[in-house]
């Protein structure tokens, strides 16, 4: 069995960036203890001479010309931003004042 | 004008080629339709009547004028909301992305314009693409055409919904470890899986960018061929994107309706899907296809592939993984919503971390947790690390069998449609309903649903997979159009036309004026 704690999923929920309110984290604790133990088998055949793909169709180095291309408007990469601030993305602080 | 929504995509297109109905007739009759039964299935998030009609209109003077169009100029189609569209508000099925209008086409979408298609509007699915029953989508259930207390599969059940419903002849999908392929099966429709690399995903919102694959939804085999044909091909604005020269998948759907198509086609049978787990009635109806399959004169031979049995589990390691990567781009800086936290300071961490608890359903919450601690120091290797290792299993697995055989088959999903509610609350019971379709995702091989009858205990809709290897898309083609040839023959009609009639709310709506 593995051993999810709570105190993991809040770590977790913090290193995600989701705030989750504290019966989520409960359910969470559950569900993610029962999804682990299902998929741990994985383990059970990944030898050690076996290698890792990482993508179904090998592929290296897709590169194009150095030449601009049309690309958006600054009006139309704004266009879906909850804030801005003239040309620019308008955010909250980045920094804690306390 | 009814009977232009009960058409097939190349039966609509002829009867437009041959302007005995122009494209704005061919798109009323879809989006009156769409009004009288879409209430209740509620395949759409979105419908673009007036822009639809537009289209088509345009599509109608340029045919007049002589213009040499596309097959599929004036067809209707719809899209899954997992595509952006410029002039459509694209969601994924997220709270997060309510309202968004992208400032971009994707290049499928942008291919289907160029072609003259006219795009109906959005489908529903599940909230970003993760689920096999459209429950998880945040703007409410899509219910099933064949049974509305049933699931139309999962995540892209509105495509499929759509099609299935006569609401549109063609939709496009996205399909992940399944998401086109098993709700073409419990809906009793055709959806196709290329091969990874053989369509674009540029504009296609990404939740494992190592899997996604964008693909046709249909009534026929052939109508799929004639869209794939029109969204495949290399795009340099996905870097993932294969440079060959792909055949017509027309000409190849073409080809499986010729006399003897089937004619010594090896087919192997996946020994490690069937049996156990799966329900009787599926069981019965594939062998009653191996059967037919056998009289047409194709050799049947049945192949192990072992390490199937570590392929759910590896999917739910690499999936959640690559999304919670994927989903990190969801921050209320660009786009989607932004939501402030009730206390605390107002810095952009807590922000977006406030965003994200309101803008994330339940599901997606999940699979980012898991994919971030399958990520995490000291179990990146046990976890993230053994399921890469899989995954190469896999693919030998596929090459050994490919070595046998030109083609593997094997049931689409385990199950007809289940109830809604059945597995919301076991995470596990949903996710071994893909068990089927993965193994195609890991290895990047296509795949094809198509219908092949109902499971006599329920008269629902049941599906064959068919897969081929990599980059051998137009086989699937070829003999998925032979298939359902011989089937539609045996039965003396198509599947869809079986499906229940969806008059109570027709009738309902005509009384409100709306038909």
């Amino acid at each position: 069995m593995s051993e999810i704690t709570a105190e993991q999923v809040k770590h977790l929920a913090y290193l995600a960036r989701i705030d989750l309110s504290p019966l989520e984290i409960t359910n969470l604790t559950h569900d993610l203890g029962q999804i682990v133990d299902s998929i741990a088998k994985v383990s059970e055949v990944a030898t050690a001479d076996t290698p890792a793909t990482s993508h179904p169709m090998p592929l290296t180095n897709v590169f194009r010309e150095d030449v601009v291309v049309p690309s958006l408007t600054v009006e139309q990469a704004l266009s879906g931003a909850p804030d801005r601030a003239g040309d620019k993305f308008r955010v909250p602080a980045i920094l804690d004042e306390d | 004008m009814t009977y232009l929504t009960k058409l097939s995509a190349a039966a609509l297109s002829d009867l437009l080629i041959s302007r005995e109905v122009s494209a704005v007739e061919a798109t009323r009759a879809h989006l009156e339709h769409i009004t009288a039964v879409d209430t209740d299935l509620h395949a759409f998030l979105h419908v673009a009547g007036d822009a639809a009609l537009a289209t088509a209109a345009q599509i109608d003077a340029r045919r007049a004028a002589g213009e040499e169009l596309n097959p599929l100029a004036g067809v209707p189609i719809a899209i899954k909301d997992v595509l952006a569209t410029q002039d459509m508000p694209t969601t994924a099925g997220s709270k997060i992305l309510e309202g968004w209008i992208p400032p971009y086409d994707a290049t499928v979408v942008a291919r289907l314009r160029a072609a003259g298609l006219v795009p109906l509007g959005k489908t529903n699915m599940d909230e970003f693409a993760m689920g096999s029953s459209t429950e998880h989508s945040a703007y409410g259930i899509t219910r099933n055409p064949w049974d509305r207390d049933r699931i139309p599969g999962g995540s892209g059940g509105g495509s499929a919904a759509a099609v299935a419903s006569f609401q549109a002849p063609l939709a496009l999908g996205s399909d992940t470890g399944g998401s086109i392929r098993q709700p073409a099966a419990v809906t009793g429709s055709v959806g196709v899986k290329p091969t990874y690399g053989g369509v674009s995903r540029y504009g296609a919102i990404a939740l494992a960018s190592s899997l996604d694959q964008v693909g046709p939804v249909s009534r026929t085999v052939y109508d799929a061929a004639l869209l794939h044909d029109v969204i495949g091909g290399h795009d340099p604005l996905d870097s993932t994107s294969l440079t060959e020269r792909w055949p017509s998948m027309a000409a190849a759907a073409a080809a499986g309706l010729q006399d003897d198509a089937l004619r010594g086609v090896r087919v192997g049978v996946i020994k490690e899907l069937s049996g156990d787990g799966f329900q009787a009635g599926v069981t019965q109806r594939f062998n009653e296809t191996l059967a037919l399959l056998v009289a047409a004169g194709a050799e049947i031979t049945e192949v192990s592939a072992p390490n199937f049995e570590y392929a759910v589990a590896a999917y739910y390691l690499i999936l959640p993984a690559e999304a919670s990567s994927n989903l990190a781009r969801f921050d209320s800086v660009r786009f989607g919503i932004r939501v402030n936290p009730e206390s605390g300071s107002l810095t952009s961490e807590h922000v977006m971390s406030a965003t994200r608890e309101a803008g994330f359903g339940a599901e997606v919450k999940r699979r980012i947790i898991l994919g971030t601690y399958a990520l995490s120091a000291g179990y990146y290797d046990a976890y993230y690390g053994s399921a890469q290792k899989v995954r190469t299993l896999i693919q030998r697995d596929f090459a050994a069998a490919f070595s046998q055989v030109d083609v593997l088959v094997s049931p689409s999903a385990p199950t007809t449609a289940f109830k809604f509610g059945e597995k919301l609350a076991d995470p596990m019971a949903m996710y071994i309903n893909d068990v089927t379709t993965i193994p195609a995702n890991l290895a990047g091989v296509p795949g094809m649903s198509i219908p092949i009858g109902l499971a006599p205990e329920d008269g629902l809709p049941v599906g064959l997979q068919i897969m081929a290897p990599a980059k051998a898309d137009a086989r699937l083609y070829t003999v998925g159009a032979a298939i359902e040839q011989l089937l539609e023959a045996s039965w003396g009609h198509t599947m869809l036309s079986q499906a229940p009639a969806l008059t109570p709310t027709e009738m309902f709506a005509s009384e409100e004026g709306a038909v």
